[in-house]
């Protein structure tokens, strides 16, 4: 039964991205939204655990919340892909279950 | 199809700093009653809620842990604690309460509801769920 996680906090306030990837399943997705989008980002202390995560799970960002905060695609890790709000619900429709991290 | 849903609450909080561990009992308790499956995780800083020795007389605000020992007689017995979490703070199982359950299927006879869990066997557990909820 795969799993939609979602990260909805900046991974240097909250350990909940972290979290997250220690615990989610082979397969699973995770979409970063809200302030989780600077978990996406490249070259800092939580890239590489992210970078790592990519070869076991599907990765996403949200684009209008990186658009709000300023954070451009060229500056997104390789691998992970940006979607739209439809693409956000397309997700949610494709996995069975949600889990949404506090 | 049946109507009972395997319910996983997941506990990240410690527990007087901010109110998501007493919700979570809270919720945990009614999806009980409903006579749901249900099964509680303590991963990160949720794994001091169920610390032994907890005593909020000079807070003057409620001491909840000792509810966690009821959740047997409501059939929650599944409750896992991440080893990892544990490890990072210094903590072994002896730190935490002893809950118990009586098992209806041998007897009554008591037995342990927690059991701490890797983060690949917390993981797969996970991904057996119907519902899951984070706190």
């Amino acid at each position: 039964m795969p799993t939609l996680h979602t990260i909805n906090k900046s991974p240097f306030d909250r350990n909940s991205l972290q979290t997250c990837l220690r615990l989610a399943n082979k397969g699973a997705a995770v979409i970063l939204i809200e302030d989780g989008v600077y978990g996406a980002m490249k070259g800092n202390t939580v890239s590489a655990t992210v970078e790592k995560a990519l070869s076991d799970l599907s990765i996403y960002v949200l684009g209008p919340d990186m658009k709000a905060r300023g954070v451009d695609e060229s500056k997104i890790i390789d691998g992970i892909k940006v979607v739209d709000y439809k693409g956000f619900v397309d997700l949610t429709v494709e996995n069975d279950k949600i889990n949404a991290w506090l | 199809m049946s109507d009972t849903k395997k319910f996983m609450y997941i506990n990240r909080k410690a527990p007087y700093g901010t109110i998501y561990a007493w919700e979570s009992l809270e919720v945990v308790l009614i999806g009980a009653a409903f006579e749901q499956e249900v099964a509680m995780a303590f991963v990160d800083d949720g794994v001091y809620q169920i610390l032994k020795g907890q005593d909020t007389s000079e807070l003057g605000i409620k001491n909840f842990s000792p509810t966690y020992s009821a959740l047997g007689d409501y059939d929650v017995n599944k409750i896992y604690v991440e080893k990892e979490s544990l490890d990072a703070r210094g903590l072994t199982v002896d730190d935490l309460l002893d809950l118990k359950y009586e098992d209806e299927d041998d007897d009554w006879a008591e037995k342990d509801s927690i059991q701490v869990v890797t983060s690949q066997e917390l993981a797969e557990i996970l991904e057996q769920q119907d519902v899951v909820f984070s706190f």
